[in-house]
């Protein structure tokens, strides 16, 4: 078996996955719970294998490098990172219905990958060949992943206060949106991402940063996707403050969340298809 | 002693304004992705109309990351993240550096976190065994008695964690210093440099000013290497650094891994072939004498030592794959001279009657170096240590306080466990239940 298989099947697995966490959140079946959060582990286990069989390849060819260097690889990293924090978040706040918030993500990644992207493993150009390449991807991926989540858990916040306010229906825990968490948790929990997020997003940039330096002598150049990486940072930043001016919490949060989020979706694509740049990943 | 603040000192300390500055930020940032940068007045013009490029030379949009009103937001920033800082900061102080045995019990009655218990004992035959029980459970406490008949004991765990918020926000300043220390001290320069040639100074970007190096660097070298399916693989440039006419230094600078000599840093950054020049190179097998050279096409170059002449005749290419062929001319000035093609790289061996010599001929190459001077880079990291440091602290640290108070109440003793953390209060809560198993779990204190 070879990694693009592995990945292949780990994609399905997810799409089942991600099938059911929908299914349990849409007719309250909670028994499928447990089986959507073990595709879900059996999925991350596949992929993990797939990235590492996919390492070992590189090496068969005779060039070998980690496999983070083009935009299949840093999708399929995406969606692992994705899976990895939200089984985090399964695990701490014992909620299964985030995954049908946030399983999506990762599978859209994938399905990306597999559909739109030449999956060829290829020898490094000489701009990449350095160890910051690694260390910068993976601080921006997980910062990356935290923030899909946060982005999906703006949704089912919006979801639950739009929807789910109605006077005549107060929290009936047998309804639809009745049995999403509470606001405040919701809210809790998407600031949580939000942080761990920001943290990783600003070590994204920072690791950029100081490997422009030490391939090109400048630390910052106003290339599109740095700048579109601050413009997030700055939508982040806002998130964070949010909380402490009166009338800005819950819902403004929720909204800056998924903002942010699509700032960072166009930092790593929009950028490379929309604007011209330093970056070679396109 | 609460002063009246005036109205600007307000007006910067706001977070409001914070949130205004940001989201201005950002707007303005995505307006300098869009609209091309650094272009010449008339691109503007073409693509946005007269009057819209006029509006632009107001703005500075062609360089709108160094425009007036850019760089007025990031002073704006600077000032209301000072502002905010100094407004806050003895409140701040005072909440790591303050006495918490100075509190009141009716204040500890109102903790996030409490408990308490009842024992038939005495207040100073219990307080040891509640010293140890803290003390044991990792809370190692301060005592003040007689607080309103009673003892109070109290516990922190990192008062410092509220100082990360403070280097969160002067880790922004830190970073805008070594900017502002880079932009005043620093430059930026390039330099074309040909296989051979020497050079004692380099180019200034921007102004292309010649700025002395104060040593002399060479370029030996320059080769490219490719992988197998014929992507580029390296590009190294090999030098060698010359002071006071003396080779000091020979090392080779490749992308991603440049050279830094007193305070310069040279980059990898690009080449060009030298059009009709080459790099030769020549040695006689028996002697082991050698020497290189760089030679014109059609021009003759004599190797006087040897008693050689020698010269590039005719090219042909380029070939598939890029290749050139090269037709030499040859004489020892001894017996018949010799021409023949030879591929452009390799090595042939020209026999004559005494000796044979190895000969290599090549494209000569100019590399592209780009210099860098920053002085304010240090300055840029460990603001960005501090950054990360302060965000891991502010999000992953709290501030934990502990207090116990034991007291008479009607014949019996009264021991009221309390406690409150500054974040992350799920994780005190759990600290705080561990204390509270200890207390009932302690053999000295028979708690009911
Ligand atoms: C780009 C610049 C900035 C960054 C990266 C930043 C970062 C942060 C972070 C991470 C927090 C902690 C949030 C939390 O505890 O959940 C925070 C809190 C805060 N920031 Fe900023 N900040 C910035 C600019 C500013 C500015 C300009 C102000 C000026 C008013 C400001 C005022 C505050 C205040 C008042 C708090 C709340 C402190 C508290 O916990 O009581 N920040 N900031």
């Amino acid at each position: 078996m070879n990694s693009s298989q592995l990945l292949t099947y780990c994609t399905f697995t997810y799409l089942l996955a991600s099938i059911l966490y929908i299914v349990v959140f849409l007719f309250r079946v909670h028994k499928v719970g447990i089986i959507a959060t073990i595709c879900t582990v059996l999925g991350f286990l596949m992929q993990t294998v797939g990235i590492g069989l996919r390492w070992v390849e590189s090496y068969e060819m005779g060039f070998g490098h980690a496999p983070l260097t083009n935009m299949y690889e840093s999708l399929v990293f995406f969606s692992w990172s994705i899976i990895l924090f939200y089984l985090g978040l399964e695990l701490k706040f014992k909620n299964r219905l985030i995954g049908a918030f946030a399983t999506p993500f990762a599978v859209a990644s994938m399905a990306l990958a597999a559909l739109g992207m030449p999956d060829e493993i290829k020898p490094l150009v000489p701009a990449l060949q350095s160890n910051w390449l690694i260390i910068h991807v993976v601080t921006c991926f997980i910062g990356y992943a935290a923030l899909a989540v946060a982005c999906g858990l703006g949704v089912m916040y919006l979801l639950k206060f739009y929807i789910g306010k109605p006077a005549s229906q107060p929290d009936n825990q047998a309804s639809l949106i009745g049995s999403l968490p509470a606001l405040k948790i919701i809210d809790d929990i998407t600031y949580k991402s939000i942080v761990f997020g920001f943290l990783w997003l600003s070590a994204g940039i920072i690791t950029g940063a100081i490997w422009a330096n030490s391939a090109w002598g400048t630390y910052w150049s106003w290339d599109p996707k740095e700048t579109w990486s601050l413009i997030s940072w700055f939508v982040y930043a806002v998130a964070l403050h949010a909380r402490f001016v009166r009338g800005w919490g819950g819902r403004r949060i929720a909204w800056l969340a998924i903002i942010g989020f699509l700032a960072v979706i166009f930092t790593y694509f929009g950028v490379n298809y929309l604007l011209a740049g330093l970056h070679s990943y396109a | 002693m609460k002063k009246e603040k005036n109205t600007i000192w307000v007006f910067f300390a706001s977070v409001k304004l914070a949130l205004f500055t940001l989201i201005i930020l950002a707007i303005a940032s995505i307006i300098g992705t869009v609209i091309q940068q650094d272009q010449s007045p008339e691109f503007y013009v073409r693509q946005f109309g007269p009057t819209t490029a006029k509006l632009f030379q107001v703005l500075d949009i062609s360089h709108m990351y160094d425009s007036w009103w850019f760089i007025l937001l990031l002073v704006l920033l600077s000032l209301n993240l000072i502002v905010c800082t100094l407004d806050r900061f003895p409140a701040l102080w005072s909440m790591v550096t303050r006495d918490n045995l100075a509190t009141t019990p009716g204040r500890l009655e109102k903790m996030g976190q409490k408990k308490t218990f009842f024992v038939e004992s005495s207040v100073n035959e219990i307080a040891g065994a509640v010293a140890s029980v803290m003390e044991n459970s990792g809370w190692k406490p301060e005592k003040a008695d007689k607080k309103e008949g009673g003892i109070l004991f109290f516990s922190q765990k990192g008062p410092w964690t509220r100082l990360g918020l403070i280097a969160v926000h002067t880790s922004i300043l830190v970073i805008f210093t070594g900017a502002i220390i880079g932009k005043i001290l620093g430059y930026k320069g390039g330099l074309m440099l040909p296989e051979t040639a020497t050079s004692d100074h380099i180019y200034q970007r921007g102004t292309n000013k010649k700025l002395p190096l104060g040593f002399v660097i060479r370029c030996d070298r320059f080769q490219i290497s490719y992988y197998d399916n014929g992507s580029p693989k390296e590009y190294r440039t090999n030098i060698t650094i010359i002071e006071d006419g003396k080779e000091v230094e020979k090392t080779s600078i490749v992308v991603n891994d440049p050279l830094d000599y007193r305070g310069f840093t040279f980059y990898q950054s690009n080449f060009q072939p030298v059009d009709g020049q080459f790099i030769t190179h020549i040695r006689n097998e028996n002697t082991n004498s050698e020497q290189t050279f760089r030679m014109r096409a059609g021009k003759e170059i004599a190797w006087e030592s040897e008693g050689i002449t020698l010269g590039i005749i005719n090219i042909m290419g380029p070939m598939k794959g890029g290749k050139y062929r090269y037709k030499i001319w040859f004489s020892d000035n001894k017996a018949e001279p010799v021409d023949f093609w030879m591929d452009g790289g390799a090595t042939v061996k020209i026999e004559r009657q005494d000796t044979s010599y190895f000969f290599t001929a090549k494209q000569l190459y100019s590399t592209g170096l780009q210099i860098a001077k920053d002085p304010g880079v240090w300055w840029v990291y460990s603001g960005c240590f501090m950054l990360l440091a302060g965000l891991y602290i502010v999000f992953f640290l709290s501030h934990r306080r502990i207090w116990v108070y034991i007291v008479d109440a009607d014949n019996r003793i009264k021991i009221l466990v309390c406690g409150s953390a500054n974040k992350n209060k799920i994780n005190f809560e759990k600290d705080f239940s561990t204390l509270i198993e200890q207390f009932e779990q302690s053999n000295n204190l028979h708690l009911t």
